[in-house]
């Protein structure tokens, strides 16, 4: 049970910003939700490649009964993709933001029930 | 450099040809905007040429695998890695192929209309550089046979389409529609992330064909597939994921749109790879194929329903995108929910196949179609600088071209012979009746308000009497004729000839689809 | 051979847009001939020419020709019922359009797992 507790996390944070996402009304707030389900999607990532009682994947002077198999490492493509993952959440993060920007500028207002001149 | 090594590094070639050509165009605008006009034009020549060519040798030859980073690019295992591809491949097949000759042809007929239609802008710096990123992130998106390199390319694709569709500031509008498009596709994006991890986390492997050779339809599995189906259908725009396509698409500049269509398709490309490449015969063909059905149903009539009361051209189309990707669903989902019945006489021989071919085929002849019909009401915006149907009439004195272009493309969506439209419209009919009839008189009625609905712009546009306030108004100038006219030659050989496209592009990329020992033989060579 | 190029074989068929464009063609032909046993004298310019407008007058070339919201009125009142339900549905909200892309995730899992 306690070996599932990062999987529960994972959960709860992506409960916590997909009811973020939801439920808030200032757009702000809403792209704060979009960053828990990022935060919750690389947490997932670095959590499936944990194995219990190894070391980073590193090969210099690592001890000895870690390399000789079953080597004892982390995964280490898992944190590859979430470096990859981050990047591309920050680049994403930033269109937003400048969106944001765009329409408080010409609309005044940053509630999402007004941002609607596009409807029907 | 002979033809055999551009043969063998084409699929790297064809993603890394456009991603050049984006960095580098903000340069050559320091010294001339005509030059630089002239690089972006010259660059998308090439890679129209190169996406051709890599698909006829992919038709004739076989497959090409592309290995990043190994000394020999079709060496797909290393020899001391135990016999399992450890690198991200690049694997295009016939289906791969297929998808690269329609963002060839429409990047090109793109790329040629946005000129005069961005003439008066600033920025135009960054207009090209996104358009070739757009351009460079789709064609990754249909090469790839590695499921990380899949949501890369699906995220540059997501963002370089956002912000060109917020490019015409437009007093925050379009900014709305692009924030509108950001966020739900971050979204998607993110639970297709959480997918791929989830596969890597049971099989421990990114690339395709190893996760099929392995795969086992675990409970975990189950919640992938939902995972990918929901947030890629959501991309091509099926029924009730729906909301943003309409705005993104009304908003963004017509030459654009015209390529949001094909970014859409890609993504329903990658749909249909995952569902019939890593999954095949493992999943519940019943369920998933019903799924896909529902969706395609839903799509077509809600998306039909809801165009015809619309009063601005350009929404109205995106509402009919809607409508027609849910035929690609319909066809595409009938293969798949007969696809465990394919021993000699099953339903699969019976109707399956053909409802496939069918949506393959409506495929291209929709990127076709309402590419033109999308570039053809931005010359008509272009020209009289109204988007409103109210305001419009009477264009029909002044600009013939247009309007001839305009028919042909509307008598093809509707599905009226001789065009394309129909071709790939029958095939669907007449296997959907098969599978069950209702599907198909659903259909026929929504062809029938397709119909309905574009005369209803043919009539707002172009008939009347010639109103006093566009008595200036000129045809659409010659590069948006071009563009326009190649597509509009591409509907009336397909319409005329089906047997040419069907028989080399859309049965190979069919079989393609269905055959997964053999998608799985082109990885796993032995050496 | 280009004739055999034109056909589509559909499991259950065969189409041939070149047998098609015949019988259209054979069509307007016929349409022609009737055609031509019509009135062939009319005086152009005057008021024979113009369109008929239920015998008003009518100078405003604005008013002649009908907007697009006119056009299919009769089937959008018939469907009053459907539309409204509809259309209200599609507000802007982008939460909202989160919320059907989490519901439609959620039923396929339902469906999925149970199924």
């Amino acid at each position: 049970m306690l070996a599932n507790f990062p999987f529960i996390a994972v959960g709860i944070i992506a409960i916590a910003g997909i009811v973020t996402m939801l439920l808030r009304v200032n757009i702000i707030r809403i792209i704060m939700g979009l960053t828990l389900l990022e935060a919750a999607g690389n947490f997932l990532l670095v959590a499936i490649g944990y194995r219990h009682n190894s070391i980073a994947p590193i090969f210099t002077s690592a001890p000895e009964e870690k390399i000789r198999p079953p080597a004892e490492m982390v995964l280490p493509t898992v944190q590859a993709m979430t470096l990859t993952s981050i990047v591309i959440g920050v680049a994403t993060l930033a269109l937003l933001l400048s969106f944001v920007m765009a329409i408080y500028r010409d609309y005044g207002t940053l509630d999402c029930r007004s941002i609607r001149k596009l409807q029907g | 450099m002979n033809l055999d090594s551009l043969v063998k590094h084409s699929p790297a070639l064809v993603v890394a040809l456009p991603l050049l050509l984006a960095f580098s165009t903000p340069l050559w605008s320091r010294f001339n905007k005509q030059l630089r006009n002239i690089w972006v034009v010259a660059g998308m020549c090439m890679t129209t040429l190169l996406g051709l060519f890599m698909a006829y040798n992919v038709l004739r030859y076989g497959p090409i695998t592309y290995v990043f980073g190994a000394s020999d690019p079709t060496q797909t295992i290393p020899h001391d890695s135990g016999g399992i591809p450890i690198r991200i491949i690049f694997n295009v097949d016939a289906m791969s192929a297929f998808m690269v000759i329609i963002i060839a042809i429409v990047g090109l007929a793109t790329t040629i209309y946005a000129r005069p239609s961005e003439l008066r802008r600033k920025g135009l710096n960054s207009f090209y550089a996104l358009l070739m990123l757009l351009i460079a992130g789709v064609l990754g998106l249909v090469c790839t046979g590695d499921l990380f390199n899949m949501f890369v390319f699906f995220e540059i694709s997501s963002l370089a389409g956002a912000a060109l569709v917020a490019y015409r500031i437009d007093k925050g509008i379009a900014v709305e529609a692009g924030l509108k498009y950001a966020l739900i596709s971050t979204v998607g994006g993110l639970f297709f992330l959480i997918a791929v991890a989830l596969l890597y986390g049971q099989y421990g492997s990114l690339n395709i064909a190893v996760i099929a050779k392995m795969m086992q339809f675990t409970r975990l599995d189950r919640f992938a597939l939902v995972f990918i189906t929901v947030p890629l259908a959501m991309k091509a725009g099926a029924v009730p994921m729906h909301m943003w396509t309409p705005d993104a698409y009304s908003r963004a500049p017509s030459s654009i749109t015209a390529f949001l269509v094909v970014s859409s398709q890609a993504s329903l490309y990658a749909l249909f790879r995952i569902l019939f490449t890593l999954y095949n015969v493992t999943l519940d063909c019943r369920t998933f194929g019903w799924i896909i059905i529902i969706l395609g149903v839903l799509s077509m009539f809600i998306g039909v329903t809801m165009a015809l009361p619309q009063k601005t051209v350009k929404r109205l189309m995106a509402y009919h995108a809607i409508s027609q990707t849910g035929y690609m669903l319909l066809g595409v989902g009938v293969g798949l929910a007969t696809l465990c019945d394919q021993d000699k006489g099953g339903a699969f021989d019976v109707c399956g196949r053909t409802a496939m071919v069918g949506g393959v085929f409506h495929i291209i002849n929709h990127a076709m179609y309402k590419g033109l019909l999308f570039l053809t009401a931005g010359a008509v915006i272009h020209r009289t600088g109204v988007r409103n149907l109210e305001e419009l009439g009477g264009l029909g004195h002044s600009m013939k071209l247009t309007m001839v272009f305009f028919i042909i493309g509307a008598l093809s969506i509707a599905g009226i012979p001789p065009f394309n439209g129909f071709a790939s419209k029958i095939l669907i009919y007449e296997s959907v009746f098969m599978f069950s009839p209702y599907l198909a008189i659903i259909a026929i009625l929504v062809s029938i308000l397709t119909l309905a609905s574009f005369v209803k712009v043919f009539h707002s546009m172009f008939m009347g009497p010639k109103l006093p306030k566009f008595a200036e108004v000129k045809d659409a100038p010659t590069p948006m004729m071009f563009g326009m006219g190649l597509l509009a030659v591409m509907i009336v050989i397909g319409g005329l000839f089906p047997t040419i496209v069907t028989e080399n592009i859309v049965e190979p990329a069919v079989t393609a689809l269905t055959n997964q020992s053999a998608y799985i033989r082109t990885i796993f060579i032995l050496p | 051979m280009l004739i055999l190029m034109t056909q589509l074989d559909t499991g259950f068929g065969v189409w041939d847009p070149l047998v098609w464009l015949a019988a259209l063609a054979v069509a307007i032909i016929l349409g022609f001939i009737i055609r031509s046993f019509g009135v062939k004298d009319y005086k152009k310019g005057t008021d024979q020419t113009l369109p008929f407008l239920s015998g008003d007058k009518q100078e405003n070339v604005e008013y002649i020709h009908i907007r697009a919201s006119n056009l299919y009125w009769g089937y959008l009142d018939a469907l009053k019922g459907y539309y409204s339900r509809l259309i209200p549905l599609h507000t802007g909200i982008v939460t909202d359009y989160l919320l059907w892309l989490f519901g439609t995730m959620a039923a396929a899992m339902i469906i999925g797992l149970l199924a």
